[in-house]
């Protein structure tokens, strides 16, 4: 309420304005959102852009004395308290055991876990979200699709994904070149396999809202179905929504990694987020940073997300928007 | 108000019943059906206001929207300005929409949280008309003028009203097509008093300066006596009365209208000491299995024989004056429950 009282004699009428400045405007308000704003579009920037300014292969092993030279190098870091320590100002986060760049494979491995979570993420969401809908609001389609999502949720996730990894992998790497196969794969995956919890509370949602009277009063305009739902049920089921979008891109990244590290992901020498941490994991205690690194752009574009999920809902809920 | 008996039905109802089906046991199988609405018919002549009474959960506001299409009927017919409604396809439907309208019981469950005031009045007019954004604008600051709303608050939320306010708004909304006839549901009983009051007169000018047609549901029957032209009375499913207001209040034909207008509290306490208030005894029976015979028969306090053997037909008792009750069963003759019958009604009416 930004206006607590026009004036009567010069009452000054403003022309309708549009609903997402007054959401932006309420986005600002929340701290939380913004700094998760802040923190996922600096993110995205290193990892997208970075490879722009910081010029490094992060697929390239050295060879013969270089190799000896280049392996295992320490972040730069690691001078300050240890003289002694294999330190290179050309690799600033140091090398792994084969001579690669840890940067430069943080960024790629970066871009590959980002847009492998926001498409999986995109993709269970308009799953879930069409198969809640329409088993809500079509009483005849209920039945039929939530046994379905029971079906689905009964799988056993693991072995399933190993096998069609194995039935799919070759097809579609000859479509879509042996990464991008491997990328639609996953995302596609990903996907199918985790929209089950989005249905049912979309579901829930649409079932109680269809029994509502603005619903009755768009029918009594007249309003078919599919404007009923764009305009008044979908708007309604935002925040559930909302909340199991920035949950999914979490559960995309897991469970990405968990496939790459079984070995059925990407290729071993392509780098993302999952992979770096696994196959770091064995010497972790020597070389910690190859672990905290990947660990935190993970736990920081999840939270950063989760935050900015949080901020998104609540301003797009006209009465919290405004207190 | 003039009574209109020479204009032209335009709505007629004959034979509506909705009746919805009740599932049950392991297999969901259909075991009976509950009886929102059995049989009704009335027409409501153009211009005038069909006050709907009746208590709680006898079917009044199933009829209304069933009236309006909101539900697929079980049977009967609903001509609308001609029109025949009752089993028309989507298509027809749609085109008939802006002709009929709505005001629903609960503003605050009538409006979407999430659309501005704007966007909700304009909803009908993205529907059905093809204005550009100024003239929609336009057309809304008309609406909102109309129905005595700040022009300023055409970007507040619904959560943002006073419970009057609200169902302004959903006043608006009804309005925003120029309908002919509107269903009002129950539109004043979320509200309190002074702004019931207030709606209602809002109600009677719109009536006046648009040449509405309203069927007035309602279980408040001063208000009813207050709006309506002609009063129509529902027990369990069924219509027992339907007179012109004067004559429903006047003289009551059916025990049960009697049973009804009796319990409206008189504000004068000595009158009130006097009064002999007809209180009806058990509760309203299933309307998932209604009694055999008369609908009323099971608490009616003048009940005979015939009335559990034999649904009473609706007929007309007097000029205008319809009544489904075995108390009347010719037009002319004076009997001796209808003797009881007016010496009842002469006790209640020295409450009025």
């Amino acid at each position: 309420m930004t206006d607590q009282s026009a004036a009567p004699e010069h009452q000054v009428v403003r022309p309708p304005r549009s609903q997402w400045w007054d959401v932006w405007d309420q986005f600002k308000k929340h701290s939380g959102a913004l700094f998760g704003m802040i923190v996922f579009v600096t993110i995205l920037l290193g990892v997208f852009i970075g490879p722009w300014i910081y010029h490094a292969d992060a697929q390239f092993v050295p060879t013969g004395r270089d190799f000896i030279a280049l392996k295992d190098t320490r972040p730069i870091y690691n001078a300050i308290w240890d003289s002694g320590a294999k330190v290179n100002w050309a690799h600033p986060l140091g090398t792994d055991q084969l001579g690669r760049d840890t940067l430069a494979r943080l960024m790629m491995g970066g871009q590959v876990s980002i847009a492998v979570g926001l498409a999986a993420m995109g993709l269970s969401l308009l799953l879930g979200t069409a198969i809640g809908v329409l088993a809500g609001y079509f009483k005849r389609l209920d039945g039929p699709l939530m046994r379905l999502t029971d079906l689905f949720l009964a799988l056993p996730l693991l072995p399933l994904l190993l096998v069609a990894v194995l039935l799919f992998r070759e097809p579609l790497a000859a479509t879509f070149g042996p990464e991008g196969g491997v990328f639609v794969l996953i995302v596609t995956l990903v996907g199918i396999t985790s929209w089950m919890q989005t249905a049912r509370i979309v579901r829930g949602d649409v079932l109680a809202l269809k029994e509502r009277e603005f619903v009755l009063a768009a029918r009594s305009i007249g309003t078919p179905n599919r404007r009923l739902v764009m305009r008044h049920i979908l708007p309604n089921v935002l925040s559930p929504i909302m909340v199991s979008a920035t949950l999914g891109i979490a559960t995309a990244i897991i469970t990405e990694s968990a496939l790459s590290f079984l070995g059925f992901g990407f290729p071993p020498d392509f780098p993302t987020w999952g992979r770096l941490l696994f196959d770091s994991v064995d010497r972790m205690v020597l070389y910690p940073e190859r672990v905290i690194w990947p660990g935190l752009l993970i736990s920081l574009t999840v939270l950063s997300v989760n935050y900015i999920g949080d901020g998104l809902r609540d301003a797009l809920d006209p009465r919290i928007r405004g207190r | 108000m003039p009574d209109g008996a020479m204009q032209k039905p335009l709505v007629s109802v004959r034979g509506l019943k909705m009746h919805f089906p009740i599932y049950a046991g392991v297999l969901r199988r259909r075991v009976g059906e509950v009886k929102a609405v059995d049989g009704v018919s009335f027409d409501i002549r153009e211009g005038e206001t069909l006050g709907l009474v009746g208590e709680s959960g006898c079917g009044k506001s199933t009829c209304g929207r069933a009236i309006l299409r909101l539900y697929d009927l079980t049977e009967g017919s609903v001509k609308i300005d001609g029109t025949e409604i009752g089993q028309a396809g989507p298509e027809t439907l749609r085109k008939m929409r802006p002709t009929m309208q709505m005001v629903f019981q609960d503003p605050q469950a009538s409006l979407n949280p999430r659309m501005t005031l704007a966007a909700i009045i304009g909803e009908p007019l993205d529907e059905h008309t093809s204005l550009t954004r100024t003239e929609k604008r336009e057309r809304v600051y008309e609406l909102m003028d109309a129905v005595g709303l700040n022009r300023d608050f055409a970007n507040r939320y619904p959560h943002e009203f006073s419970g009057g306010q609200r169902q302004r708004i959903g006043i608006a909304r009804a309005l925003a097509l120029n309908p002919k006839f509107i269903v009002c549901d129950e539109p004043i009983a979320a509200l309190d008093v002074s702004i019931q009051a207030q709606v209602v007169n809002l109600l009677e000018d719109l009536q006046d300066k648009l040449g509405l047609t309203y069927l007035f549901i309602s279980h408040d029957l001063s208000m009813v006596r207050h709006i309506a032209d002609r009063v129509a009375v529902m027990y369990l499913g069924k219509m027992v009365e339907l007179a012109p207001r004067d004559g429903l209040y006047g003289e009551p034909r059916h025990p049960y209208t009697r049973a009804l207008l009796s319990a409206v509290p008189e504000p004068d306490p000595r009158i009130e000491a006097e009064i002999k208030h007809i209180i009806l005894k058990g509760d309203v029976p299933s309307p998932a299995n209604p009694p055999k015979g008369c609908n009323f028969c099971t608490r009616c306090p003048e009940v005979m024989d015939i009335c559990r053997r034999v649904d009473p037909e609706f007929r007309e008792v007097a000029p205008g004056h319809y009544t489904a009750c075995h108390l009347y069963p010719e037009t002319s003759t004076k009997t001796a429950g209808q003797t009881a019958a007016s010496e009842a009604a002469q006790s209640i009416q020295q409450g009025d």
